[in-house]
Parts: structure tokens; C-alpha cells; sequence
């Protein structure tokens, strides 16, 4: 019975969960049409999301495209096709791994960052004064954060795209000995430009899930300073796995 | 009463017009005509004391940004805070965080100006300066003023009526010598400040007009 009832419990928690969301992200939607229209909100958590998250994008990028020609080699000298490294590399990394990656890393530094930035606006009833002066705090925390989140996501993928495929020719072509040549033509012989596009598409939707949870967890904290720190745990832990659960369906759709 | 919460049961009216029936818009609207002033102040901590006070400006007017600039420090200088514009507000005391917030409420010129418990947690000289700022506010710009306190002293001061709220219910509405002399047992236990009666009420409203 209890754990009936605790079953029960998470439904009613996970459904309001995506309600809130759905109506937010209609607001949000609204609120986009809506004057004003803040070109400089948005350029700044453009920066914020984007350049600052930059170098850490960049590492991750890197060093998963390293172990992964390391892993690769490995696996693959046993069956003597160590030539192919170079092709599970950049197809891995542009269709899944930079677009996941990317998508995680971007969920830790700054879905959690507006979580916390949104809920302590909230705790100190700074969202009630953004009512008070006649400003929709959907219009004016969202739609700049969403936004910047659907733009950056896919501009961050490119370049970890490249820094992936980077890391793995270093350790393919430095560390093992692979012929360059050979390593980067295999690399592309292969690659479609779909397999970008999948990339790209994923990393815009992940960026949207990753800003409006993080938004709605901000938005609907409740008491106080431990408040803010559960919607920040949650702005994560529900980020990644919005992105980590949508991955599975995108792929399955864009093939 | 400017719809940050939606009544369970009843009405809100702004001069005649029911709030919670009007658009989206047409609320906006009507709350351009408040002024709001919060516990803490709820200044918006990412920004300094000047762009917390023409934010109102900047998204509902079409001031040039040289009409902001003087309307801001005409603000600040009605809750005597010259030239603090660039200040943030992380820097500034909690008295002063709260004159802030006043400014930024009076920045549109409302007709309506509320206080949530404007002194609370203050100590008693920059309470009593807080309700004077309130009384040159009153006085200079001629607003309905509406004061949610439990501070006898300020609602004194500034109220021209005072009622007393309980168990969500209007329980009196006198002018201050009347409250404060009441034989109310609600409104006396409250002005005595006596706590052992059983009908000690929660907290005080005080309205002007």
C-alpha cells in the first residue's frame, strides 16, 4: 500500500512537473511576441551560456575524442581494424557524443545557474516586484535565457564537433602511430552531412530543455535559501535526464 | 491588491474596475497605476540603484535616457538618498535598501502606493526616519497610500485611517486617536500590546486615504 501510494506520489510530482513546463514554455512563447523585444538580455546570456561555458565545453570535446580513439584502437586492433578509428571518431562524436556532452556540461554550469540566479529573485520577492512594475517575469527571465539557450547549444556542438575529432587525431596519429593521412581521410570518407544536421538539431533541442527547466525550477522555488538549492539540484538532475531521455527519441527520428 | 495572488473568493476593484476580469494587458495597465514597496525591499540585485529605479521608466515610457537619469534622481532625492545611483544594491544598509525600493515605486508617478511592512526589522531610529520619508512622500506627491504594518508607531504617524486585520476579516477602521483610545478588546489587547488574550490579533492594517 505505501508503496503504492509513494508510486502514485511521483506520478502526480513527475505530471505537474511537465504541466508547468508545457504552460511555461507557452508563456514564454507569448512572451516572445510580446514588446518589448530585449536584444541585449538576450546578447547576454549568449555570453553567459555561450563564451563563458566555452573552455570547459572545449575540454570535455577533447578528451572525449582522445579516450574514444583510445578505446576504439584497442577494441579494434583485435579484429585488424585500427584504420577505422579515425571514422568511429567523427561519427560518434557529431551524431552523439558532442551533442550529449555538450548538452550535460551546459545542464551543470548553466541550467543550474538560472535555477539558482531565477529562485533567489524569488525568495526575496524580487519576481513579486517584477509584477509590480507591470512586467511579465516569464517575458523577462525566459524568453532572453531560452533563447540564448536554442542558439548557443548548436554554435557550442560545431566547435566541440571539431575539438572531438581533434582530440582523437592526436592520440590516433601521436600516441599509436596511425598515418595521418590515412586517419583524417577515413575520418570523413564516411561522414554525411546529415550526421552534422542530427547533431545540430539534438544540440537546439537540448538547449531548450535545458534553459526551461532550469527557468522553471528557478520560477516555482519555494522557502528560502534551501529551497534555492533543491531547484538547483533539480534544475541538473532533471536537465540531464530531459536531455539523456530525449536523445534516445531524436535518434530514433532523425535516424 | 495588485495581483500577485488571485482572491479565493470576492472581487478586486481599481476604481471601479474589477482586476482579476480585465486581459493580461489591461492588469498591466492598471498596475502602472501602483507603486509597490516590498519587506526587504526586493531591489533586483543584478542591476545598480539607478537601473533599479528606471526600470520602470525604461520599459513603460518613451523618456530619453537624459529624462531617466533626472526623473531617478528626483526619486532619490524625495527619500533623501542623493546620489547613490551607481551604488548596488548588495552595498547599501537595510533602511537604506527599503528608501530604495520606495523610490523605485514612486518612479512612475502612481496614484496608488502600497508599503509591506515597511519598518520591519529595522532598529527604532531608522524606523522613524523610514515613516518620515513616508509622511514627505504622502505629502509631496499626494498618493492614496495604503500601509500593511504591525508598528504602532509608524501607522500613527502616517495613517490617517487605521484598521486593524484578523482572522481575515476588517475587524476596525477608526482614525488613529479613535483606534488608539478603542475599547475594542481585539484593538485594545493590540495597542496595549498585551499577548494573553486569546482574541490577540495577527497582525495590523492601516489605510489612508
Amino acid at each position: 500500500m505505501a508503496l503504492l501510494e509513494a508510486f502514485g506520489r511521483l506520478a502526480l510530482v513527475a505530471l505537474e512537473f511537465h504541466g508547468r513546463c508545457v504552460a511555461l514554455l507557452g508563456l514564454t512563447i507569448r512572451g516572445l511576441f510580446r514588446r518589448p523585444f530585449d536584444g541585449r538580455a538576450i546578447a547576454t546570456q549568449v555570453v553567459r551560456v555561450g563564451v563563458e561555458g566555452l573552455p570547459v565545453v572545449l575540454l570535455t570535446a577533447v578528451f572525449t575524442g582522445a579516450v574514444l580513439a583510445l578505446q576504439t584502437y584497442t577494441g579494434f586492433q583485435r579484429f585488424h581494424a585500427e584504420a577505422w578509428v579515425g571514422s568511429v571518431v567523427s561519427l560518434s562524436m557529431l551524431r552523439e557524443l558532442a551533442p550529449v556532452l555538450t548538452g550535460l556540461m551546459v545542464a551543470g554550469r548553466s541550467g543550474s545557474a538560472m535555477a539558482a540566479e531565477i529562485g533567489s529573485m524569488r525568495v526575496t520577492e524580487q519576481i513579486d516586484a517584477l509584477v509590480a512594475l507591470a512586467t511579465d517575469p516569464v517575458q523577462y527571465l525566459f524568453v532572453p535565457r531560452i533563447l540564448a539557450g536554442i542558439i548557443v547549444l548548436p554554435m557550442l556542438v560545431v566547435l566541440a564537433n571539431a575539438f572531438g575529432v581533434m582530440g582523437g587525431y592526436l592520440v590516433a596519429v601521436r600516441l599509436l602511430g596511425a598515418n595521418p593521412v590515412v586517419y583524417m581521410e577515413n575520418s570523413f570518407q564516411f561522414l554525411d552531412l546529415n550526421d552534422l544536421w542530427s547533431g545540430l538539431i539534438k544540440a537546439a533541442a537540448f538547449g531548450l530543455l535545458i534553459t526551461l527547466i532550469g527557468c522553471q525550477q528557478g520560477f516555482d522555488t519555494r522557502g528560502g535559501a534551501e529551497g534555492v538549492g533543491r531547484s538547483t539540484t533539480a534544475a541538473v538532475v532533471l536537465g540531464s535526464l530531459a536531455i539523456l531521455v530525449s536523445d534516445f527519441f531524436l535518434t530514433k527520428v532523425l535516424f | 491588491m495588485i495581483g500577485l495572488l488571485a482572491p479565493d473568493s470576492g472581487t478586486v476593484e481599481v476604481e471601479g474596475e474589477d482586476f482579476w476580469a480585465a486581459s493580461l494587458s489591461r492588469r498591466d495597465e492598471m498596475r502602472r497605476r501602483f507603486g509597490m514597496s516590498f519587506q526587504e525591499g526586493a531591489l533586483f540585485d543584478s542591476m545598480s540603484v539607478g537601473e533599479n529605479i528606471a526600470f520602470a521608466l525604461k520599459r513603460h515610457t518613451r523618456m530619453t535616457p537624459a529624462e531617466v537619469r533626472e526623473r531617478v534622481a528626483e526619486c532619490l532625492a524625495l527619500v533623501r538618498l542623493d546620489g547613490i545611483e551607481g551604488k548596488r544594491p548588495s552595498e547599501l544598509s537595510g533602511g537604506m535598501r527599503r528608501r530604495v525600493g520606495f523610490a523605485r515605486a514612486i518612479a512612475l508617478k502612481p496614484e496608488i502606493l502600497l508599503f509591506d511592512e515597511p519598518t520591519t526589522g529595522l532598529d527604532p531610529i531608522t524606523t522613524d526616519a523610514l515613516a518620515r520619508v513616508m509622511i514627505r512622500l504622502r505629502d509631496r506627491l499626494n498618493p492614496t497610500m495604503v500601509t500593511i504594518t504591525h508598528d504602532l508607531k509608524v501607522a500613527f504617524a502616517v495613517a490617517e485611517r487605521v484598521a486593524l486585520l484578523d482572522a481575515g476579516k476588517i475587524q476596525a477602521d477608526l482614525p488613529p486617536s479613535e483606534f488608539e483610545a478603542s475599547d475594542d478588546p481585539r484593538v485594545a489587547a493590540f495597542v496595549r500590546g498585551d499577548g494573553s488574550e486569546d482574541a490577540g490579533p495577527a497582525r495590523r492594517e492601516e489605510v489612508r486615504e
